[in-house]
């Protein structure tokens, strides 16, 4: 059971119940996944980026619960028009608690893993049109991309752990 | 964090019915339970029962009614079978700890199943540290426990084991009888406990029929006042209090016992096996219709547990696929459907029911889970609201969920 009272916020509330920019893009420049549903918590980001390197379009879809849903949302608003380095500099997960108004702790997550979508779309732009990353781009990854990436291992192990049972089931 | 509360409650403002299916995790308690207890508080038997005075008199008196009827209710031998504990909890607490400490020289294994509560499951594995070893036998797909594994498992250095009547997450009837036989069999010092919480009210239970040594009962999961609960004891056994104080009328439990309470839980049972036929059948009728409905409504689930008479009445536990539990409870929530949902939705633990996942559930398959317990009280309108709200709420989640996910 879900067993953690979670006095969401307003805001929160009000993205989970009219989220901003939501659904699949179909000219999407690029498109990127963090998370898994064996982890309860899956965002897809869709961006739109112009020649200059600025984002015109941000969308997501997710699969979570109504924290990642309104962290998600806030994403895309926060980022639109921004430059792809403006947006990899300014946009942490700590910015988005703060846009937000506050997250309970343990959904502190959520912006992280919705940080981690963006960064890794950014990333993915520039390695699928096979051009040389820009200098502001780390080699290394940050701490919303390693997070995510540590998600999507835990959610492998917890699959590798299923009983054979599970191939039974109704 | 506290005023975002206020502001949650205010987006409620406005629903025009209301129906609490979350009768899991507490209840609604029928004004007549109310009723029944309220002068117990200040007009009579307000005393403490162990004392030389009129209110204590008048309590000793209401308390042991309760004694007789729960003891009676239950098939117990005798009403000293029977102890009042606050909540379920401390009576499984009491029921483990107990008898382990009481039983340690005849050895230090303790026998579960996977599928336990977690007020029997943790506490069994924190008898670890004081030495005892715990197992967990491994349920099948409609967690009924391998009783296989269960006979495998114990053996002569085995004090307890513990298994539930009814499971309280996918409602599967548990063989207990036969669970007890293969246990007695293996080693006839062993001792059974069931935690009937869920079986109290909703399946023909006797202890005495059953041959269990101790049992757990609920009040709230009968619509008694939470707070209350009771553990049945078979007579002669060697148990260990777990809590000291001033010993009043139960040896196992030491303070001031709470009459109104105990009043409520009284009433409560007395109005579930006053027409427990009519009742459970009752429960049954609308729980089907409820899952007919969702399954009629609704596509991509998994229905979780045992159909049939060997499931509770009450209770129906589905997985939504492609949506995600704690999103669904809020959005019922907001059409005032009150539910709970097997998501784990925590950072770090992200552990989904344990229930779920033991009966072979893909973890994606246990965080969409909703469960639901019908009651007597619940008529058939209230069923037909959640069928109109409930397929919206999913789709909207679903909308949000698109094809994020979608193996």
């Amino acid at each position: 059971m879900s067993r953690m009272p979670l006095p969401y916020n307003p805001k929160i509330m009000d993205l989970f119940r009219n989220p901003k920019n939501l659904g699949k893009m179909e000219d999407a420049t690029v498109v990127a996944v963090a998370g898994n549903p064996a982890c309860g918590d899956m965002i897809t980001f869709y961006l739109k980026i112009s020649d200059k390197d600025i984002i015109e379009k941000a969308q997501f879809e997710s699969y979570g619960c109504a924290a990642n849903i309104a962290t998600s949302s806030i994403v895309t608003e926060m980022i639109k028009c921004m430059s792809l380095e403006a947006a990899w500099k300014d946009i942490t997960w700590k910015r988005v608690v703060e846009e937000i108004g506050g997250l309970p702790d343990v959904k502190f997550h959520c912006g992280v893993l919705a940080v981690g979508a963006l960064k890794r779309a950014i990333r993915q732009y520039f390695t699928q049109r096979n051009v040389e990353a820009p200098s502001w781009l780390p080699k290394e990854h940050t701490f919303e991309e390693k997070q995510a990436l540590e998600e999507e291992e835990l959610a492998k192990t917890l699959s590798k752990r299923l009983k054979p049972e599970a191939e039974k089931k109704s | 964090m506290v005023e975002n509360v206020k502001e949650l409650l205010k987006l409620h403002e406005g629903i025009k019915h209301e129906v609490y299916l979350d009768n899991e995790n507490s209840c609604i308690v029928p004004q007549e339970v109310v009723d029944a207890m309220l002068p117990y508080f200040n007009k009579t038997a307000y005393g403490n029962p162990t004392l030389t005075h009129k209110p204590g008199w008048e309590a000793f008196e209401v308390i042991m009614n309760s004694f007789k009827k729960i003891s009676k209710y239950i098939g117990a031998k005798n009403l000293e079978e029977v102890t009042f504990t606050p909540s379920e909890t401390e009576a499984n607490n009491q029921a483990i700890m107990g008898s382990c400490f009481a039983q340690k020289s005849r050895g230090k294994k303790i026998v579960i199943s996977e599928i336990e509560p977690i007020n029997v499951l943790q506490v069994a594995e924190m008898m670890q540290k004081y030495g005892f070893t715990t197992q967990k036998i491994p349920v099948n797909n409609e967690g009924f426990v391998n009783l296989e594994k269960l006979k495998e498992a114990v053996d002569s250095e085995t004090i307890l084991v513990s298994i539930s009547a009814v499971n309280n997450e996918v409602g599967t009837i548990q063989p207990i009888k036969e669970a007890v036989d293969i246990v007695k069999a293996k080693n006839p010092h062993a001792l059974f406990h069931t935690d009937a919480s869920d079986a109290y009210g909703r399946i023909p239970l006797n202890v005495q029929n059953l041959n269990v040594d101790l049992a757990t009962l609920s009040s709230y999961k009968i619509q008694g006042p939470r707070g209350m609960g009771a553990m049945y004891l078979k007579s002669g056994i060697n148990m260990e209090r777990i809590l000291e104080g001033q010993i009043g009328t139960q040896k196992l439990w030491p303070g001031v016992e709470n009459t109104p309470l105990i009043v409520g839980f009284t009433k409560a049972s007395e109005l579930a096996f006053e027409n427990f036929e009519a009742n459970t059948t009752k429960m049954r009728t609308l729980r089907d219709k409820l899952v007919d409905g969702i399954f009629a409504e609704l596509d991509d689930l998994r229905f979780n547990g045992p159909k049939g008479d060997k499931r509770s009445p009450d209770n129906a536990n589905v997985s939504i696929l492609r949506a995600e539990g704690e999103a669904l409870t809020i959005e019922l929530s907001l059409n005032g459907v009150y539910i709970s949902s097997g998501s784990a939705c925590s950072r770090r633990l992200l552990q989904p029911s344990h229930v779920l996942v033991a009966i072979g559930r893909h973890y994606s398959e246990a965080h969409g889970s909703i469960l639901m317990k019908v009651t007597r009280a619940h008529i058939e309108e209230d069923i037909t609201y959640v069928l109109k709200v409930l397929p919206a709420a999913v789709n909207r989640i679903r909308g949000i969920v698109g094809s994020t996910g979608v193996d």
